[in-house]
């Protein structure tokens, strides 16, 4: 059922969000110089903005052609519980949203001499938090749905809630570059989030989903 | 059964219709009419639980649809101005999604079956994109050969058909009440029915006649 609504997607919006990815991390190196320790303390940071904004672009789509077409009222009235949907398209969107990130962050290492450690700490971050930005995205998603300006709205609503997780996420990569070992904490509080989203935001995802096609 | 008592919608601040009353019998089926404005779409998103009434009673076979959830769900087809399909995909896949969201066991045969039934013979693997307005109706359409529902809520079901399609969808509902089931629709044509019982609602002027 979940790779139904998977298949439903199209292909081009993947690869915009990745490139759109790949574009902003390489601009940071050209603008700032390739200065090897700048480069190294910024990287977290702008691999994570990037991630952000990146996974931004897709969510209003996440339920807008949905409602646009009809569909969603079909899904709304299906005698399926809605957690278990909205959870599969949010899982479908992290699949090709957020999962292609985690694999492409060698390319940022790469492009601003991190350090291996550091790379592989960065893909576990990603793996962990990206998830995490589609699941709160969903929320906000389904809040702005039919609005007109929604996409402002939206990123108004969002990005203050990513936070917590970009501070976190670019914490245990700069930890990582830096030498520390012990990194246990950062991914803790890291799955820490992506529990606690998993079961809260499919819920609210609904209700909101519930009110918008009224 | 179908029971609505003293059912009251608004949208914004204005009341479309108050102290609504009527029941719905396995075996029949409901006309809605009014003019343009008068709330059957709304009326018709209420029964199906996308429209919050503001007051007033929806029970199906003594229960709210709210404590029911999907077992209420699992018996309403509701097909509104939009289409409900995807315009990516083929007629097929589109059906094929939709029955396996609805639960229902169906082939891939049957799928198959149905389209032609539509008159969509040799579109079945076009995405829908492609097709016409009335096509796509079709293929929307195709729904409710596959579904077990027993109440079809239908909004404007007509609309965009030619004259085979709707000779078409008019037997199809006809033989969807003759089977014990319920449809309630808005429209401007008349169903030629064998047998059960119509009802009429007429919106905007608060009364009711029995048919």
């Amino acid at each position: 059922m979940r790779d139904l609504t998977l298949a439903m997607r199209r292909r081009t919006d993947v690869l915009t969000t990745l490139f759109f990815f790949i574009i902003v991390v390489s601009l940071f190196p050209l603008g700032a110089g390739t200065e090897k320790m700048i480069l190294m303390k910024i990287a977290p940071g702008v691999a994570w903005v990037a991630a952000l904004l990146a996974s931004m672009l897709a969510l209003e789509r996440l339920f807008a052609s949905d409602f646009a077409d009809g569909t969603l009222e079909q899904l709304l009235l299906t005698p399926q519980p809605l957690f278990i949907l909205v959870l599969g398209k949010i899982f479908a969107h992290w699949l090709l949203t957020g999962l292609p990130l985690v694999f492409i962050a060698p390319l940022v290492g790469l492009q601003y001499y991190l350090p291996d450690d550091a790379v592989l700490t960065m893909m576990l971050a990603l793996l962990l938090g990206t998830p995490v930005l589609s699941l709160i995205g969903a929320i906000g998603a389904a809040l702005t749905l039919g609005l007109r300006g929604g996409g402002i709205l939206l990123s108004l609503l969002i990005l203050p809630l990513y936070i917590p997780i970009m501070i976190y996420g670019a914490g245990v990569v700069s930890a990582s570059a830096t030498g520390a070992t012990d990194l246990q904490a950062y991914f803790s509080i890291l799955s820490g989030f992506l529990i606690l989203a998993l079961i809260l935001s499919p819920i609210a995802t609904a209700a909101a989903l519930r009110i918008s096609v009224e | 059964m179908l029971e609505i008592t003293n059912l009251a919608c608004s949208r914004g601040d204005r009341q479309l219709f108050e102290g609504l009353n009527f029941s719905l019998e396995p075996g029949s089926l409901l006309y809605v009419e009014g003019r343009n404005g008068t709330g059957k779409s709304t009326l018709l998103r209420t029964i199906c639980g996308l429209f919050l009434a503001d007051g007033g009673e929806i029970l199906w076979n003594g229960e709210s649809p709210q404590s029911l959830a999907e077992d209420y769900t699992k018996e309403v087809v509701y097909l509104g101005h939009h289409n409900g399909i995807k315009d990516d995909l083929t007629g097929l896949e589109n059906l094929r999604i939709s029955t396996v969201l609805d639960g229902d066991d169906v082939t891939e045969g049957q799928i198959w079956d149905a389209l032609k039934k539509m008159g969509l013979k040799g579109f079945e693997d076009l995405p829908t994109k492609v097709l016409s307005q009335g096509q796509k109706r079709r293929v929307a359409l195709a729904r409710l050969l596959l579904n077990s529902s027993k109440l079809w809520i239908l909004d404007e079901p007509f609309t965009a058909l030619d004259v085979a399609a709707v000779d078409l969808l008019q037997a199809v509902i006809a033989e969807h009440i003759n089977s014990g089931g319920m449809v309630v629709l808005t429209t401007h044509q008349e169903v030629a029915l064998t047998s059960g019982q119509i009802q009429r609602l007429e919106l905007g002027k608060k009364k009711k006649k029995n048919a």
